[in-house]
């Protein structure tokens, strides 16, 4: 799949301003005040700055409203009103916090459950589409609530909770790349199926419909530093996971801090590029890629 | 409502004959015109004179080797384009209501007004049969040509899609494929028509009938069960016999 910029931007931002949002609003860090003004701040920016790069993917930005329609069956639809509740509600309460020094609790409990649901919502966008077979699992919207809650966490200043969080986010990453490696060929789409034909025999492709590029082959048969992909991984648990965690060992000081943010936040940023750039969809099957054969 | 119809009154869609088709791409060029010209905003072409022209096309024609375990290879040239599904899942990603289908005619269209050009239909999408356009930004897809088929001002044999309607070798086939006496339905029942990718569960509308079996030859000898023509005419007459004769003579 096609890496879009402003996706990976949406998802890497939206993500840890909906998991900083998620602390707030269970009153992690206890804040009043200015105090309590800076976090939402940076609450804000990340997630309101994500939901404005997204718009910017679509081919009609002006119709965007029209996106809040259809939740009853629309997981898009479904993140857009999640969204909208989760930031309405944190900002009451973000408001009780910094102008009134008061802690409407229930209110902040239902903010934090709207913004994990907006998180949650996001990941079953990618996890519904049987035709890739990569995020085609339970897997992904779990994956997309460990960095989630664990990046907020980070940023919210929770010490050792953040420590077990980005280990455990780890192994969840670990462990949805073993799976989606192994998911085209367990899929059982391959050219036989996809023409029908594989019952006369083995299909190829003999000529391509056309000798250009098309909407679909920048979509969906995205190849381009797909080679790469074993160093980013890498990359992304020493940026995301292993330098935070060392920050984080270390005597608490504020530059440390910012330091394991900026980090957590490259090895995010560098997964969720791997997670469009090594994501096959089945179409490019029909053009002799994927699991073509 | 971007949700499905329980049930549709008919389901139109096509039958395509891989046997018959000869890959020549007639349907691409007169699908393009037809819903350039008609239904919806054109479809596109970015650069069309430049060093990478790209262009928005609903129908697309790939052609396929396949290789049996003995005989020789075979060349299939497979059009492809919307199967118009029972469960569509371009339908139901939709957030704003644009992607439908018709309870009266199973067709899956897009209201362009109200698309916003997000992309998530095409990504659902098993087949590659949408597109979205580089020029109007919106969602394009297969109509079945809903804007000819029930068209009035056209003649009657008009009234089909207009890659049906233009293919010279009679390699598709349109009708009701919920009826089970339509033409359609009859030919899916005597060819063994099939579903591309059934894994993907959509239970698609259009059909392809595979190629029928083709004749043994024996590749060793050459001639195998197919005789070799006698000659019909062993003594030359006219013109030939007389340069023949003065030519033994020399």
């Amino acid at each position: 799949m096609h890496p879009a910029p402003s996706v990976i931007l949406f998802t890497t931002l939206s993500g840890l301003g909906f998991g900083l949002l998620f602390w707030l609003g269970l009153g992690f860090p206890p804040v009043k005040g200015w105090a309590a003004f800076g976090y939402f701040t940076l609450a804000y920016l990340l997630s309101v700055g994500g939901l404005l790069a997204s718009v910017f993917h679509l081919g009609r930005p002006e119709r965007a409203l029209r996106a809040f329609t259809q939740w009853r069956s629309s997981w898009l639809s479904r993140e857009g009103v999640c969204s909208v509740a989760a930031l309405l509600t944190m900002a009451i309460y973000g408001a009780g916090l910094v102008f009134l020094g008061q802690n409407w609790t229930i209110l902040g409990v239902i903010g934090a459950g709207l913004s994990l649901a907006t998180v949650f919502t996001t990941g079953m966008i990618y996890a519904q589409l049987k035709t890739v077979p990569r995020w085609n699992t339970w897997v992904t919207p779990v994956l997309f609530l460990a960095f989630s809650i664990s990046g907020g966490s980070l940023l919210a200043g929770q010490g050792t909770v953040t420590l077990i969080l980005l280990l455990v986010t780890a192994g969840i990453l670990l462990f949805w790349w073993q799976i989606g490696d192994g998911a085209m060929g367990a899929s059982g789409s391959n050219l036989g199926t996809a023409t029908g034909l594989g019952s006369i025999g083995r299909v190829t492709q003999f000529e391509a419909p056309h000798t250009g590029r098309n909407y679909l082959l920048n979509e969906f048969a995205f190849e381009v530093g797909r080679k790469q992909a074993a160093k980013l991984r890498v990359i992304a648990l020493v940026a995301g996971f292993a330098v935070p965690t060392v920050c984080l060992l270390l005597p608490v000081s504020v530059f440390g801090l910012g330091i394991a943010a900026v980090a957590h936040f490259i090895g995010v940023a560098a997964s969720r590029w791997l997670f469009f750039a090594e994501a096959e969809h089945v179409t490019a099957i029909y053009y002799g890629k994927a699991g073509a054969v | 409502m971007t949700t499905l119809p329980k049930s549709t009154e008919k389901q139109l869609g096509l039958v395509i004959d891989l046997d018959t088709c000869v890959g020549c791409h007639a349907c691409v060029v007169s699908c393009k015109g037809w819903n350039t010209e008609n239904y919806g905003a054109p479809l596109a072409d970015l650069d069309a004179y430049g060093a990478d022209p790209v262009g928005t096309f609903l129908n697309r024609v790939h052609s396929y080797e396949v290789e049996p375990e003995t005989g020789p290879a075979q060349l299939i040239h497979f059009p492809k384009s919307c199967l118009h599904c029972e469960d569509a899942p371009c339908v139901t990603v939709c957030p704003t209501g644009a992607s439908y289908k018709r309870v009266e005619d199973g067709i899956v269209l897009v209201n362009e007004d109200q698309c916003i050009g997000c992309g998530l239909c095409a990504w659902a999408c098993p087949y590659g049969a949408r597109e979205l356009d580089g020029a109007e930004k919106v969602m394009k897809k297969c109509t079945l040509c809903v804007d000819r088929i029930y068209n009035e001002n056209l003649p009657e044999e008009d009234r089909v899609p207009a890659c049906v309607r233009t293919c010279p070798a009679g390699a598709r086939h349109f009708g009701d494929l919920s009826d089970p006496s339509s033409d359609v339905s009859q030919l899916v029942r005597e060819r063994d028509g099939m579903d591309l990718m059934p894994e993907q569960g959509t239970k698609p509308a259009n059909k392809y009938l595979p190629p029928r079996p083709k004749d043994k030859i024996s590749v060793e000898s050459g001639q195998g069960e197919i005789p070799q023509l006698t000659p019909v005419a062993e003594e030359a007459k006219g013109f030939v016999g007389w340069l023949d004769r003065m030519l033994d003579k020399i």
